[in-house]
């Protein structure tokens, strides 16, 4: 004796004929629209990576890398990087680097404006929250379902995934920093006459940067464990490597393709992290290590930017 | 006198969004019955005050007394449940955004108790935030909040980060940043109450100095009652958020409203109070061509042994003795037996200033700035002074009254009992 003895509930059938009979049909248009500007964006990062030559890219991440974080930190770099070429799998790691790049810029342009609209309104914050709290229960698996059927398989709903799967972090974090701005000091913006984009972007922003910037580390992080599962619905890059080296039980291959994953993973979070957190190895200030890098050395050295 | 701000009947009440604190408060419950039936907070009931143009009035209160919440209003930081405030013509409690930013930008700006200062932006730019919210370009405002951060000393750290500062050169950029915009109106809450005693003795000190330059409306937030009295032409007493008593310094120390004010009165520094025009006595003087004998007989008259000589102007020339002049001959001329060099201390001076020059023992003329005599004080005199009042304030009045009048023998004989009183106070 079982409750499904005395009924069954047709549930997948429901949601086939809601699907199928509603969401395809009337809302195509807008699931095709959507994947457009994805793919216009992943198709120019996945161009430039491929145009760009492996030296040049390596340098440049050892570069940031060294800024940011610190020497030794550059030297994985170079090490890391070498090696994913003399494995051979130069391009389908800047493809995956392309796939990372496009869903951060997506999470980032829809990230922080939600973060700092339900930062401003308790009301909003009310009703994203639990959304949010969704989004990170959700095996990452289970995102895949959903998409598909919406969007079809390929590399834009692959994105997608991981987009819509990696974008609570930068939300959170965005609302978190602004929120914890000091009431005093919006207070002192507001007593000078400012209105609320200006202390917005003179004073909120700059100070909620750091727990943005540790948000967009966190957002980075998801959108790489999920842009190698998204290999399943036709994404390519070392998720693919991954993949098919399981379906052919080839372990050389899978984990060759994992081991280019982590050096990814390890130097993309150790340069997001080292922008959260300045000082912890170069010990420049944010904008600081991004100007430096269009900067000589003695430049830098220098008082800091006295425009006021 | 002009009026910068204006204040009638504002009352401000927090959680009250069924209007029933309102109707409770004017029914007379008091803010503490108001919270437990209701859960509102009283924050401002029934303020209304004026500041004219150049004065520092002074709000003060113990904490929770609405202090805060009253000076947020001023500018729109809180707006108030009802009631007017103008500035500059406009109501500020009602006037959209757009005119209170106007305003804001204008007329008024505020200093704030923990400095408030940007951490991610220099000083130069913290000074300079005002104007680049106004539109003000690059190099006219950091021109302009060079002038701002001379006028506190600091233009030399401009291009320093506020946490490079300590904190009595924090709250210096603070009031240069308030100052950058040339307000009409500058709001202080608490500005010196996160310093350290001595640093606060110093910017007090300074804030006396720049106001005699700048000569702004400032209103002026503390919790401390010698740092109103030291700083306010006018001071107001606030307790659940009424203001109790609104009066000058020596008006609140000798006549109290109630015990609140009193109990605040009790242990304060009244030698920073009182100045010598307020405790002198009428001066006996003597003309400068005066003989002897006719010095002799002004004194007889006024029965004192000591009195000062002025010129025909009524400068002060000098004082002589009763024992001086009986030693020479009665036709002899008064300028010559007078001490040129008598002990004077100018009507402003207040009497922790007086301490030196009552240290000679005699009795010290007091003169107005142009040198002329305007009176005299004992210098045991002034220690009656620095006691509070323990009787009713009546009474207190009546008793000042008696010591003015009474012959200065009938005063030294109380004098020693006053000290005790004094010195008995201090240790407590
Ligand atoms: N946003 C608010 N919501 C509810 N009650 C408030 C709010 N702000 C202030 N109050 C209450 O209003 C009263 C006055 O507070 P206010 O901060 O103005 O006091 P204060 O005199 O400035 O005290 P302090 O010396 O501690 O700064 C207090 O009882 C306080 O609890
Ligand atoms: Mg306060």
């Amino acid at each position: 004796m079982s409750p499904s003895d005395l009924l069954v509930i047709p549930f997948d059938g429901w949601v086939n004929a809601f699907v199928r009979g509603f969401l395809v049909p009337n809302f195509r248009p807008f699931f095709r629209a959507v994947q457009v500007p994805v793919n216009e964006v992943l198709q120019a990062f996945d161009g430039f990576f491929a145009w760009v030559p492996m030296l040049v890219v390596t340098l440049v991440f050892a570069f940031v890398a060294w800024r940011v974080v610190g020497r030794t930190m550059a030297i994985i770099t170079v090490v890391g990087f070498v090696f994913i070429d003399m494995i051979q799998l130069w391009p389908e790691t800047m493809t995956t680097l392309a796939m990372i790049l496009t869903s951060v810029l997506f999470c980032t342009l829809i990230g922080i404006p939600a973060g700092i609209l339900v930062a401003g309104s308790n009301m909003a914050w009310k009703v994203v929250r639990p959304i949010l709290d969704i989004m990170q229960t959700v095996p990452s698996f289970v995102y895949l379902v959903p998409i598909v059927m919406l969007f079809g398989v390929g590399m834009a709903p692959g994105i997608i995934a991981t987009i819509i799967f990696a974008l609570p972090p930068i939300i959170r974090m965005t609302n978190l920093g602004i929120r914890n701005v000091r009431e005093d000091l919006i207070e002192a913006s507001e007593a000078f006459g400012a209105t609320r984009t200006q202390t917005l972007i003179e004073v909120q922003l700059p100070l909620a940067m750091r727990t943005i910037m540790a948000g967009l580390n966190q957002t980075l992080m998801l959108a790489m464990s999920m842009v190698v599962i998204a290999a399943l619905i036709g994404a390519g890059g070392l998720g693919l490597i991954v993949n098919t080296g399981l379906g052919r039980l080839n372990v050389g291959q899978a984990t060759a393709g994992g081991v280019g994953i982590v050096i990814l993973a390890i130097v993309l979070d150790r340069i997001t992290q080292g922008l959260a957190e300045p000082g912890s190895g170069s010990k420049k200030p944010l904008l600081g290590s991004f100007k430096s890098l269009f900067r000589s050395q003695d430049i830098e050295a220098a008082a800091p930017d006295k425009a006021v | 006198m002009t009026v910068k701000l204006k204040v009638e009947s504002v009352f401000k009440l927090f959680n009250d969004t069924r209007k029933e604190g309102m109707a409770l408060l004017r029914d007379g419950a008091t803010k503490d019955e108001i919270f437990r039936s209701t859960g509102v907070t009283v924050g401002i009931n029934d303020v209304s005050f004026e500041v004219n143009e150049g004065e520092i009035f002074v709000i003060m209160g113990l904490s929770g007394s609405g202090k805060s919440t009253l000076v947020r209003t001023l500018n729109g930081l809180i707006r108030p449940s009802s009631g007017k405030i103008f500035i500059a013509g406009e109501d500020v409690a009602s006037c959209d955004m757009k005119r209170l930013r106007a305003i804001r930008r204008r007329e008024i700006t505020m200093v704030f108790q923990h400095f408030a200062l940007f951490p991610h932006k220099t000083v130069v730019e913290n000074v300079a935030y005002g104007l680049k919210v106004k539109g003000v370009g690059p190099t006219e405002r950091r021109k302009a909040a060079i002038e701002a951060l001379a006028k506190v000393g600091l233009d030399a750290y401009a291009d320093s980060f506020p946490g490079q500062l300590s904190g009595g050169m924090q709250q210096r950029v603070g009031l240069a940043r308030g100052l950058a915009t040339d307000p009409a109106i500058l709001l202080m809450d608490e500005p010196f109450g996160a310093l350290d005693p001595l640093i606060r003795r110093e910017m007090q000190d300074e804030l006396i100095a720049l106001q005699k330059e700048l000569k702004k409306t400032i209103v002026f937030i503390t919790h401390d009652l010698n740092e109103a009295l030291l700083l306010g032409n006018r001071i107001a007493i606030m307790k659940d958020g009424a203001f109790v008593q609104v009066g000058t310094a020596q008006d609140i120390v000798s006549n109290p409203a109630d015990d609140y004010v009193r109990a605040f009165v009790a242990d304060i520094d009244r030698s920073r109070v009182f100045t010598a025009s307020d405790i002198a006595q009428d001066a006996d003087h003597i003309p400068l061509k005066e003989s002897v004998l006719g010095a002799l007989v002004v004194m007889d008259k006024a029965g004192v042994d000591v009195a000062h000589v002025v010129d025909q102007d009524g400068v002060l020339a000098g004082m002589v003795t009763r024992e001086a002049l009986t030693a020479v001959k009665p036709n002899t001329p008064v300028v010559e037996v007078m001490e040129p060099d008598a002990p004077s201390v100018t009507s402003e001076a207040y009497i922790n200033e007086m301490y030196a020059t009552a240290q000679n023992g005699v009795l010290m003329a007091v003169t107005d700035s142009d040198g002329k005599l305007v009176g005299s004080v004992e210098p045991t005199a002034i220690f009656g002074h620095l006691t509070p009042d323990t009787e009713t304030a009546t009474e207190a009045e009546e008793d000042d009254g008696k010591e003015d009048a009474g012959p200065p023998s009938d005063e030294t004989e109380t004098e020693p009992a006053n000290i005790v009183d004094a010195q008995k106070e201090k240790s407590l």
